[in-house]
């Protein structure tokens, strides 16, 4: 389970978090929806142990992100619009780079698997820069996979992607839903949320506005609430 | 043990990366042969103020030369927003920073191991049996200036102008290890006793010391948000 816990994020006297407290159950897909600036990517970043928080903590399991960053990161995957893959190195090398990094033994089988997954086993020894943005994103889910995270964080991912690559990404979301991986999910798409995730939090200049399951979630509201000043 | 092998992951990567486009090294060389043989232009072959001149002129274009080196330790890095993607990885942020400053460390002992033949043939300078210290001074010396060159480059990374912020803050820092590593060049180039260069030396290692642990204590909170 992830708790987080009064979390306030401050830039200068911008407060780009306020208070932030809910609880995400594990092999839960939860969408985190919100106008641009609205702190979606803040609140992403601070789970990812990428940013700290200024007030409050973060507990995954009984692991507390303040004291024991180290060891969130092991547990956690991350996709966002950067795909963070060196653009010089093939599939096969960044796979194999972040696997040495996340002390994976044996690796290979997995990054075989992975590949195949999405359907970049033929393309394993191409430079990553000659890959489209879909090509990219597909193989920045496959290293973000690589350490079989228990949670996925992802970013915005549909970004810049084609109708296939979304479909392809999709898939894998709902498989991972089904292996009990818990997905926080940021994105503008309220239908892709409200089709496919379980849970909606909605962040409003930094306050978490909404946070109810799907099944009760009325499209219209929400984009009134977004809508509003 | 874990920590080596990711250490040693970033380290083969960096020199795979560089082996693939030969950017840095490149550039590091093509540099530094150009100030040493434009040096050359203005003292005679084997003239006694050469003697004198020679471990300056060595060193301003291993420090120059390094610099560009040094400028692109995380260039690869910003590309992607890879670094990131290391960040995310279970890895001590000191370590990255030690695997970072042995790469520079690797980069630039091999520039001095190119320049340094180029640079005795061209000024005449005879080395006579001091060969294993001098390159023991080369490799000391470019330990401290790597490991606050490390730190500035990460510091300059996320500047406008992080080509013009890293001497600025790099040189002033590290006058100590040059001038001790001048120092030390200079008494061999001079055939002096090797007494005397073990002062200098000492200075040197102890500069080494002091910048290598300050740097790996400071990198985590400079490569934080």
């Amino acid at each position: 389970m992830i708790r987080i816990e009064h979390i306030t994020k401050s830039f200068g006297y911008f407060r780009a978090l306020k208070d932030v407290h809910c609880e995400i159950n594990e092999g839960e897909f939860v969408s985190l929806l919100g106008a641009n600036g609205a702190g979606k990517t803040t609140l992403i970043r601070i789970l990812a142990t990428l940013a700290k928080p200024s007030e409050g903590d973060v507990w995954i399991g009984d692991v507390s992100l303040k004291k024991h960053p180290m060891k969130i990161r092991s547990r956690i995957g991350v996709v966002s619009h950067f795909t963070y893959l060196y653009n010089d190195l093939s599939a096969l090398e960044n796979l194999r780079f972040f696997a040495r990094m996340y002390l994976i033994a044996d690796a290979r089988p997995r990054i075989e698997a992975l590949l195949t997954d999405v359907g970049l086993a033929p393309r394993q020894h191409d430079l990553v820069r000659t890959f489209s943005r879909g090509m990219q994103q597909r193989l920045a889910l496959a290293r973000a996979l690589l350490h079989r995270p228990n949670i996925l964080l992802l970013d915005e991912p549909f970004t810049g992607l084609d109708i296939n690559a979304a479909g392809l990404l999709k898939e894998l979301l709902q498989r991972l839903v089904r292996e009990e991986v818990t997905v926080l999910l940021t994105s503008h798409d309220i239908d892709f949320a409200l089709d496919y995730s379980q849970r909606i939090l909605l962040l409003k200049n930094g306050e978490l506005t909404i946070d109810i399951p799907s099944a009760s979630a009325d499209k219209n509201d929400i984009l009134r609430i977004l809508g509003d000043k | 043990m874990a920590a080596f092998r990711q250490i040693f992951a970033i380290l083969r990567k960096d020199l795979l990366l560089e082996l693939r486009s030969k950017e840095v090294l490149t550039t590091m060389l093509v540099f530094a042969l150009v100030v040493v043989v434009l040096f050359n232009f203005v003292f005679d072959p084997g003239a006694e103020e050469v003697k004198v001149t020679a471990p300056g002129i060595l060193w301003v274009a291993i420090v120059f030369a390094g610099n560009l080196g040094l400028s692109r330790t995380f260039a690869r890095e910003q590309e992607n927003g890879v670094i990131q993607g290391l960040l995310l990885c279970p890895i001590d942020r000191s370590y990255l920073f030690v695997a970072k400053v042995l790469g520079n460390i690797i980069f630039i002992f091999l520039l001095e191991v190119v320049i340094l033949p180029v640079m005795i043939v061209l000024f005449d300078v005879h080395i006579g049996g001091a060969w294993p210290m001098l390159l023991l001074v080369l490799l000391l010396g470019i330990i401290g200036f790597a490991s606050v060159g490390t730190v500035f480059s990460a510091i300059s990374a996320n500047t406008k102008s992080r080509e013009v912020m890293l001497p600025i803050l790099l040189f002033p820092v590290t006058i100590p290890v040059i001038l001790s590593s001048i120092k030390s060049t200079a008494y061999l180039f001079a055939g002096r006793e090797l007494s005397e260069v073990w002062s200098w030396l000492r200075v040197l290692v102890g500069f080494d010391v002091v910048f290598f642990v300050v740097c790996f204590i400071l990198y985590e909170y400079v490569i934080e948000e």
